[in-house]
């Protein structure tokens, strides 16, 4: 069992590494005023000066119309793929409901899929839809973080930077070369990666096995460096082509943490406030621990309904014990339930184990991180969410002590509080209004896959996790019906440009802000007492808001399961 | 309508930018990536597979449905397939490598109850046990993929005495067999100590055919 804390240590320990060395990185592609000859030629081709400067409408504008683009690319290749060569499966084209969703998915960084991969998409699509759409909004993440800091960094200016700029560099200098080397490590772990879509073999019984595979390494490293989470197989990253020893395992972990932790060192850098990256860091590091520490112990625990039935859930040398349904021999309980703290923490929604067969309160760890969205935040975004509550918090204690507001050397007014309120609750709203109008839905009782309190825990699921951009899924539920296509496909897409679009406006007006220097009336945010006020306004919020939500489905079942109740 | 002028203006790029970074991100990294894969690790970039080309015997790191006693048997799988009788119906397939997948029961499904009960009475029945053995967790319960290559330590020695019987072998030859083929902890830490099913029983059919070679 200490193997279990000392693995834990591990990844936290190398995320800790990465976080310097990716900040420093990220940092400098960020500001630096040279452009590389492929991006110099890259500019010309879109028809740009990498020299303008944009204001946030500009930039939020070009965003908006560059994914629409990719968007509309991306749904087009997926409607015409049965007419395109090459694919010995011949894997029919995707409807219109089901690509709309795909594309909204993809584009969105949400990657929740009401398709199988293996027998939906050709490795053409695997190619020119999913991993392009991952690489690029993972990018525009990065970028709309970039534009963002540096309105809180700059004063008295419009400028929040090029979109074309930041967004091609992010693709050439940071992800792209990232992706290379870590999809090679992946492959000689046993991922395969290749352009044949399956092998035919017999099993040492004399069965017929077909093996699908195609081009999975370089999938899968996106994936997980992008916090997409979009899996080639339908089972994602518990495949064992996807995912075949606990090494990948590790490395899935640390690339999902990898971008969401150095940008907040690389704001620390370039608002020349090291000290406050440090302080948002730990923010995220207390309450990821304490949502970890629950669903290990959960999971280990085990489900008293399994001892009845006759099976042996305790931990030995000999065996990994607890709650196996649903879940992979060579991660067990430690690396599975660290996965599900990190997968929804980074909103990657990468799975190593069906959450949907995870404990009531396993399973209560995934909702909740993704409710909150901004405990490490996928790329970009969740850094964003994080601000956002900054300054609610900042607001809040102006207001309990008397003073007006100060965020980073810039008076906080109504209307930047304005703003921040609007993307905060637009979160809350998209899941529980979307989850009220789905409950009430005559069809909804068809697509479940459990009954009692966790077929509700089913619905909320999906909501949030297509709300909060994550894509992992209590995946029994079938949402491969017009309704639920097109509803999650909105919540995805209200999720990322709702709470994205609010904040750039915040960054556009607080880039043109006068800074004020600090005063006896203004509290430092750099400081452990800031932290932890900052945690107890995240988890009130979130815990006010969807404390009843919550309560009707995973904390009610955790009580009935303790009753020996089932359905 | 302030921004029509911009907007216009932003046409051309965002056009441009889709095909070029779906050419770059979509096709250029992915068959980069396959051919740099081919070239330093061509075994594991092609699948893992066991056995001759045109007589490939499955992957390495797949597994595949055992149930002849003879044999070390993997994970309860969940995986299904399109009924050959009615495709528009599925039909219980485990160890489908062409569509990995889950029972995804919650924890206060009775179903689960009902599969895990009855799993842990045939593999009571199937391993000489006790009618009050406790099972391994794993030997009962379906895995995320479907497609689990591993069964635990403890599976692995309660199914020996089994497999020893109905290979005319001595119980400790195949428990020794069972220990050699233990796939330790990653570096010594990550992940669980478990037995590739597939491997194993590889080496039991090496073992089988051993003697015969040697005469």
């Amino acid at each position: 069992m200490s193997l279990d804390y000392a693995q834990f240590a591990l990844v936290l320990a190398g995320m800790l590494l990465l976080v310097a060395a990716g900040g420093a990185w990220l940092n400098r592609v960020l500001t630096s005023p040279t452009h590389g000859l492929a991006e110099r030629l890259t500019y010309r081709l879109f028809g740009i000066n990498p020299a303008q400067a944009m204001s946030w409408k500009d930039y939020g504008l070009a965003l908006v119309m560059s994914n629409a683009a990719m968007m509309l690319l991306g749904y087009v290749l997926l409607r015409i793929q049965g007419w395109l060569p090459f694919d010995s499966l011949e894997r029919p084209a995707q409807s219109a409901d089901l690509a709309f969703n795909t594309a909204a998915s993809f584009i969105t960084n949400t990657n929740w899929q009401s398709y199988s991969g293996e027998a939906s998409l050709s490795n053409f699509s695997q190619m020119a839809v999913i991993t392009f759409l991952m690489t690029v909004s993972a990018a525009a993440g990065i970028a709309g973080c970039a534009a963002f800091i540096r309105g809180l960094s700059r004063k008295s200016s419009h400028d929040l930077g090029n979109y074309w700029v930041d967004v091609t560099r992010a693709t050439y200098r940071v992800l792209l070369p990232a992706c290379v080397v870590l999809a090679l490590i992946y492959v000689w772990q046993g991922m395969p990666q290749t352009l044949a879509s399956a092998v035919d073999a017999t099993t040492l019984e004399g069965l017929k096995q077909q093996i699908v595979m195609g081009p999975v390494a370089s999938l899968e490293a996106i994936k997980h460096i992008g916090t997409n989470g979009g899996g080639f197989f339908g089972m994602n990253a518990a495949h064992p082509f996807e995912n075949p020893t606990p090494l990948t395992n590790t490395l899935h972990m640390l690339a999902m943490f990898l971008i969401p932790s150095a940008l907040t060192y690389a704001f620390g850098s370039m608002l020349m406030r090291r000290r406050q990256g440090w302080a948002f860091l730990a923010a995220f590091l207390v309450m990821f621990v304490g949502f970890l520490c629950v669903v290990y112990h959960a999971e280990q625990q085990g489900n008293p309904m399994l001892t009845q039935a006759g099976a042996d859930q305790q931990w030995s040398a000999l065996q990994p014990g607890g709650n196996l349904e649903g879940k992979e021999m060579r991660f067990g309980i430690a690396q599975t339930s660290l996965f599900v703290a990190v997968t929804t923490a980074a909103t990657t929604g990468s799975v190593d184990a069906m959450h949907d067969s995870l404990t009531p309160l396993g399973g209560l760890v995934p909702l909740a991180l993704m409710m909150m969205n901004d405990v490490f935040g996928g790329v970009g975004v969740g850094f964003i969410n994080l601000v956002s509550f900054a300054i609610l918090t900042v607001f809040l204690v102006g207001m309990m002590i008397g003073r007006t507001p100060e965020f980073l050397g810039k008076k906080i007014e109504a209307r930047e509080i304005k703003l921040v309120m609007l993307a905060v609750l637009a979160h809350p709203f998209c899941i529980l209004g979307f989850t009220a109008l789905a409950a009430v839905w005559p069809a909804t009782i068809a697509s479940m896959n459990n009954g009692g309190p966790h077929g509700f825990s089913e619905l909320l699921y999906a909501y949030t996790s297509g709300t909060a951009n994550n894509g992992s899924a209590f995946a029994g539920f079938n949402s491969n019906t017009p309704f639920f296509n097109t509803t999650i496909g909105l919540a995805m897409l209200f999720g990322r440009y709702f709470t994205l679009l609010p904040m750039l406006a915040v960054a556009g007006s607080l880039a043109a802000k006068k800074s004020v220097p600090d005063g006896p009336g203004t509290l430092p945010t750099a400081t452990p007492l800031f932290t932890g006020l900052l945690i107890f306004v995240i988890l009130v919020v979130g815990g006010l808001t969807f404390l009843p939500a919550l309560a009707l489905g995973p904390i009610v079942e955790h009580l009935l399961m303790s009753a020996g109740q089932w359905f | 309508m302030i921004h029509t002028h911009t907007s216009r203006h932003l046409i051309r790029p965002a056009l441009v930018s889709a095909v070029v970074f779906m050419l770059v991100t979509g096709l250029a990294y992915p068959l980069l990536t396959t051919g740099l894969a081919h070239v330093l690790f061509p075994a594991q970039a092609a699948g893992s597979l066991v056995g001759q080309a045109g007589a490939w015997q499955g992957s390495a790191v797949i597994g595949q449905d055992f149930s002849q006693p003879g044999y070390f048997h993997p994970r309860p799988s969940a995986t299904s397939a399109a009924d050959p009788a009615d495709a528009s119906r599925t039909v219980d397939h485990p160890y489908n490598a062409a569509l990995s997948g889950a029972s995804n029961l919650g924890p206060t499904n009775r179903k689960l109850f009902d599969q895990v009960s009855a799993r842990v009475t045939a593999y009571r029945a199937t391993n000489d046990l006790p009618g009050d053995a406790a099972v391994p967790v794993d030997a009962v319960t379906a895995s995320a993929s479907g497609l689990d290559p591993d069964i635990s330590l403890a599976n692995a020695r309660l199914q020996a005495p089994r497999v020893a019987h109905a290979r005319g072998l001595p119980i400790p030859r195949v428990q020794a067999l069972v220990d050699q083929h233990m796939t330790a902890r990653q570096f010594g830490l990550l992940g669980e100590p478990r037995v590739n099913v597939l491997k194993l029983n590889l080496a039991l059919d090496a073992l089988a055919a051993q003697p015969a070679a040697s005469k």
